[in-house]
């Protein structure tokens, strides 16, 4: 009983607090002056059509270095538990014939919209992690097919260095040769809308995704062991 | 029109979200939290937020539905309790 009372006594607080943020909401009619200066200069500092993505790879592409990292560590943590060899020994069946064919269709179609995805990130919505994921749904649709179907480690322990470590480069060459850490204008801007713009985002925005793909097919990996 | 929609998707989330507390079937929560990720990236799509709307959709209600659904295997496999 007494419990009971403490769990309604801190709703009705939570409510009480949350209460004027609900009353008091008024929608903003303009923007906060740091977004209005990356709505008014993000096209022409940066080259990118799509101004996310824009914030993302280059004003605050430290928070997305931040973010990768933290991937990288949860997937080091997931193999480390998940890896000491308990291999499951139930019996795994191939599926069926209609199955496999959907599949041999399906699997170059998604993989192809993944990197469609990442490469188009600085034009349209989407970008190295939503491309990653796409690639990683592919691969597990592959491995829900094929039970028995095993993904070599080292491929992508070297897809996933490779591309961290071009990461960090680029971002490095940034600080010789442009204005700062991970700055996208080591490569010419060009002209904003077309696929060969907005210097190094498209190359950034592919690291990123090839790293986000790997990581998260070794967690699929990890898992289905 | 649009709120109204949009009013809908959010009553139907919480349904969801509660039948994925409520429910005794470990399956039943996985897929009804699913739905929950994915009518929220559908809000996303409307309220014009199309690059958040992407993550959750492939990340919320594609991966991490089915990474759960690996869990759920292995915790069955590895023998102890049913779930």
């Amino acid at each position: 009983m007494g419990k009971r009372i403490i769990i309604s006594l801190t709703l009705a607080l939570f409510l009480y607090i949350s209460l004027p943020f609900v009353m008091d909401f008024t929608p903003a009619d303009k923007l906060a002056p740091l977004s209005e200066q990356y709505a008014r200069d993000g096209v022409r500092e940066v080259g990118a059509q799509n101004l996310v993505t824009a914030v993302i790879v280059t004003y605050r592409g430290l928070d997305t270095l931040g973010e990768i990292a933290v991937l990288f560590i949860a997937t080091a943590g997931i193999g480390f538990i998940l890896s000491r060899g308990n291999t499951t020994k139930g019996q795994k069946r191939e599926s069926s014939r209609i199955l496999q064919t959907g599949v041999r269709v399906l699997l170059p179609l998604i993989l192809m919209f993944g990197v469609y995805i990442f490469i188009n990130g600085h034009l349209t919505p989407g970008g190295g992690f939503q491309g990653g994921v796409v690639i990683a749904t592919g691969i597990l649709v592959f491995l829900l097919v094929h039970p028995r179907g095993k993904i070599h480690s080292l491929i992508l322990q070297v897809l996933e260095s490779i591309s961290g470590f071009g990461y960090v480069f680029l971002g490095l060459l940034g600080i010789f040769l442009a204005g700062g850490f991970l700055d996208n204008s080591i490569l010419p801007l060009g002209q904003a809308g077309q696929l060969f713009s907005a210097g190094a985002i498209p190359i950034i925005y592919s690291l990123i995704g090839l790293k986000v793909g790997s990581e998260l097919v070794n967690i699929i990996k990890y898992l289905k062991q | 029109m649009e709120f109204i929609i949009i009013l809908v998707i959010a009553i139907i989330m919480i349904m969801a979200a509660i039948l994925a507390l409520y429910t005794d079937n470990l399956v039943t929560a996985i897929i009804s939290a699913g739905v929950v990720s994915l009518l929220a990236s559908v809000l996303y799509l409307l309220l014009s937020a199309p690059d958040v709307a992407m993550t959750e959709a492939a990340i919320g209600s594609g991966l991490t539905t089915v990474v759960f659904l690996y869990a759920l295997n292995k915790i069955r496999n590895s023998g102890g309790e049913d779930g």
